[in-house]
């Protein structure tokens, strides 16, 4: 079976317009929602509490509410279903420093009476710790841009290297945006889906620019918007491919996974689909506007290669000197 | 026609065995074998990152110093008046200055004590250095200590450990319910902080009109009683001995049959014990725990020996857990809770389930998918990806890894991304298949032309994984794990174990003409 042939040549950079205007849109409108809506930051960043509570029939959850009234520990709270009707989690943004007695222990207390229930699970992270988790989610996010900038700068070109970090930021503000609309809590598992995205979107970037520095160094073909024509084109199989696999996983993850690994899944769920768009119709695109010069590349591979071949000349002259 | 072995498949093959001889203990869960342990969002249990309250330990230390100059004082029958001390500093004033010197040259053996003399007053004050040690000792003292106590507590394999500067890791695998979780809390956070202390007997009776700063006046202190917290007593400041001096506890009966502590101290706690009890016949004691009295019975005698009692209205375990408590030593300083996820097992086994789902059913629509596309191209990159599989398994298996939610989530992750390399390599091949090339020159290039890709692209997404092992915590760093080894594993999977097969395939495939079933592509 194949989806598409070889023979023919998509003229993706045509359409690069089009596309820039796509993901402009895309782009601002996910930094708009951030900066009106804001990230729903949960328990792991913004400290507090959550309490899984699963019943034996369906959550009483205005009783529930009624009866956390009583305690003002509980002001501010919200209960919601997770998953099922009969599992809830309440979310607090308060979180007790004491070993022996926490909000746990409270909440089993004041929720007597409204049925027989389980409490499944309680998160509680203390101000001092959600902060420093914080700290550290930021900084991953930069030093791991920062390490694959280096690489695929040393690897590629600088111009290869800014325009993968524009389509990866591209990709995750447009993933970041998505879980503002839909309102996800934002903890530690997002932050894993979203460094996991990172290294996703590169990937499906760094094959279609294999194609492109492999076009330019031995293509007789000088038009860079024509190399990538055909880079893209010659990967498109492989890129639908591996994203439709990698959809496949993700999406049983999301249908199937349970509602505790939602938001990961959702978050990766929508970076496959980001991913996949941005290495042909936003990398390419800007590399062509960077003003990357085949020709000018062509002169440095050859000097390099007059270097590298003086080198060993000279190398070899003084070897048969010595002999 | 027979098909050669070469050194990919040998390797491919070696892989393989060490791969499914590995998971064996894991998937099988068998007594012996180093097995995958599940993280506690797995299995259910208690995860807990404890503060210490440093400060506190510093306070004791003062305290501890203001009891060990009154008993020297006392036996030495030097006379001092107005010993008190607060947050910082011991003062007291000797009455009789001939005695200055022997004060001075006790002094001067306490480690890390600035003496400030003025006349006949003396201050004592900590110095920094001895801050910052008492600080630090707080810490590694409460790490021993929790560890002693829940290594008795009788829980499988508990994690104490040091986390940064100045955080208690604690991590409870297996608690099955909430009474054992409660348990095991009020265990670790115990002071179980002993003393006994003189009940201030002239004026006791006017106890309940009295403020606590009233009593501070006196160099007194109130305390409530443990069974009714109506109660009041008023002991002595300054006790006569902590539990630092205790060397055992254990659970006895009384004569009704009802639980108590048995203590015993060491030499020279039964030595201070001895002469206070001999000199205050008739008087009453208080045995405080955590700042409550447990008992303030009458002294009838002097008490040596150096045993004693504490009585409570508790049950078997509670003086049972009571008594790991004390054996283990106090903890110099409280702790507080910073982080708690507590899971419970029904938790961990729905997630399980929820996962292996997940895994499952992405890898069977891979799977069919790559059949159906790449016919036996396809086959072969799946006999990769099951061998991916099972090398994850093993090398976690093998570093005792722990497996978490995340980490389930990383591996079916892979299984997406590892077909990846197969196909870059596959369509690779159809390309050059289609430029008219040799079955053996469009595998050897397929594999030269795609390698840079896939080396590229792994790395990447291996560095991505590398920061978050550094920076992630807990069950985010099992995600990074598996993300690592499967990337790594897919190397020698994808890439070389396949390459071996198509070059042991090589000639039949050659000869059968057909890239329909091969490639599963036209002509």
């Amino acid at each position: 079976m194949e989806f598409f042939k070889y023979t023919k040549t998509f003229k993706f950079m045509g359409k690069s317009k089009f596309a820039m205007l796509v993901s402009l849109v895309l782009v601002l409108g996910s930094l708009a929602l951030l900066a009106t809506k804001g990230l729903n930051y949960g328990v792991d960043f913004a400290g507090g509490t959550v309490v899984q509570v699963k019943y034996n029939t369906a959550a009483p959850i205005d009783d529930m509410r009624e009866k956390l009234k009583h305690d003002e520990i509980f002001d501010g709270s919200s209960i919601s279903e997770f998953g099922s009707p009969e599992e809830v989690v309440i979310r607090m943004k308060t979180s007790t420093g004491n070993v022996t007695v926490d909000i746990g222990d409270i909440t089993r207390e004041a929720l007597k009476g409204t049925g027989e229930f389980e409490i499944r699970r309680v998160d509680i992270v203390g101000p001092k710790v959600g902060s420093e988790l914080k700290e550290k989610g930021i900084m991953s996010l930069i030093l791991a841009v920062i390490g694959i900038l280096i690489y695929v700068a040393f690897r590629f070109e600088w111009r290869f290297a800014v325009a993968s970090i524009v389509a990866l930021v591209h990709d995750v503000s447009i993933a970041l945006g998505a879980i503002t609309l839909v309102g996800l809590d934002v903890n530690l598992d997002v932050l894993a889906a979203l460094l996991t995205i990172l290294g996703y979107s590169l990937n499906d970037t760094i094959i279609v620019f294999d194609r492109i520095r492999e076009g330019v160094t031995n293509g007789k073909n000088s038009e860079l918007s024509d190399i990538i024509d055909e880079s893209v084109t010659r990967t498109l199989a492989r890129t639908t491919l591996t994203s439709l696999t990698t959809f496949f996983v993700v999406f049983t993850l999301f249908m199937f996974g349970g509602e505790i690994i939602h938001a990961f899944a959702f978050t990766l769920l929508v970076g496959v689909v980001v991913g996949t768009y941005s290495s042909i119709f936003v990398a390419s695109p800007i590399l062509l506007a960077f003003g990357f010069d085949v020709k000018n590349y062509h002169i440095k591979l050859a000097q390099k290669a007059k270097r590298e071949a003086e080198k060993q000349r000279m190398r070899d002259q003084f070897e048969s000197g010595v002999m | 026609m027979r098909m050669k072995l070469n050194y990919r498949t040998v390797i491919f093959a070696i892989a393989i065995v060490f791969g499914v001889f590995f998971s064996v203990p894991s998937l099988f869960q068998t007594q012996e074998g180093k097995k995958v342990t599940l993280g506690l969002d797995l299995q259910g249990g208690l995860h807990m990152l404890l503060g210490v309250k440093t400060q506190e330990a510093v306070k004791s230390r003062i305290k501890s110093i203001a009891a060990s100059i009154k008993h020297f004082s006392e036996r030495k029958d030097i006379l001092v008046d107005s010993l008190s001390f607060d947050e910082s500093v011991i003062s007291f004033t000797l009455l009789d200055s001939d005695d200055l010197k022997t004060v001075q040259e006790y002094l001067a053996e306490i480690e890390g004590a600035i003496v400030a003399v003025n006349a006949e007053n003396i201050s004592i004050t900590l110095s920094d250095e001895e801050i910052i040690r008492t600080e630090k000792q707080a810490i590694s003292q409460a790490i021993e200590t929790i560890r002693n106590r829940l290594d008795q507590f009788g829980l499988a394999e508990p994690v104490v450990a040091r986390q940064g500067e100045e955080k208690i890791l604690v991590q409870l695998a297996g608690i099955k319910t909430q009474e054992e979780e409660q348990r095991a809390r009020e265990l670790i956070s115990r002071s179980a902080k002993l003393e006994l202390m003189a009940v201030d007997e002239d004026r006791a009776a006017r106890v309940y009109t009295m403020s606590d700063s009233d009593a501070a006046a006196y160099g007194d202190v109130i305390l409530e009683d443990v069974a009714n917290s109506k109660i009041k007593h008023l002991v002595r400041e300054i006790p006569i001995l902590d539990g630092g001096m205790l060397t055992d506890a254990h659970v006895g009966f009384d004569q009704n049959n009802r639980p108590l502590i048995n203590f015993s101290l060491n030499a020279e706690g039964a030595e201070i014990f001895g002469d206070f009890t001999g000199k205050n016949v008739g008087n009453h004691l208080a045995v405080v725990l955590d700042g409550k009295v447990y008992s303030a019975p009458v002294i009838n005698e002097r008490i040596g020996g150096g045993s004693g009692q504490i009585s409570g209205d508790y049950t078997v375990m509670e003086a049972k857990d009571l008594a790991i408590a004390l054996r283990s030593g106090s903890l110099l300083a409280p702790v507080y809770l910073m982080e708690k996820r507590s899971v419970g097992p029904s938790l961990g086994a729905d997630s399980i389930k929820a996962s292996m789902v997940a895994l499952i059913g992405g890898f069977i629509l891979v799977i069919v998918f790559m059949v159906v596309y790449y016919r036996v191209a396809g086959i072969i990159a799946n006999i990769a990806l099951v061998a991916n599989l099972f090398i994850i398994l093993a090398v976690m298996s093998l570093f005792g890894a722990t497996l978490t939610l995340p980490g389930m989530a990383g591996i079916v992750l892979t299984v997406g991304m590892a077909v990846d390399a197969n196909v870059i390599i596959s369509e690779r091949i159809r390309e050059l298949i289609y430029q008219g090339v040799s079955i053996h020159k469009a595998i050897e290039d397929g594999y030269a032309n795609a390698m840079r890709a896939i080396l590229d692209a792994n790395i990447t997404t291996l560095i991505a994984a590398v920061v978050l092992y550094a920076y992630g915590t807990g069950a985010i760093k099992g995600f990074a794990i598996t993300i690592s080894i499967g990337i790594l594993a897919s190397m020698l999977t994808a890439i070389l174990g396949t390459h071996g097969i198509y070059t042991m395939l090589e000639k039949r495939i050659q000869k059968s003409k057909n890239n329909r079933l091969w490639f599963g592509i036209k002509g």
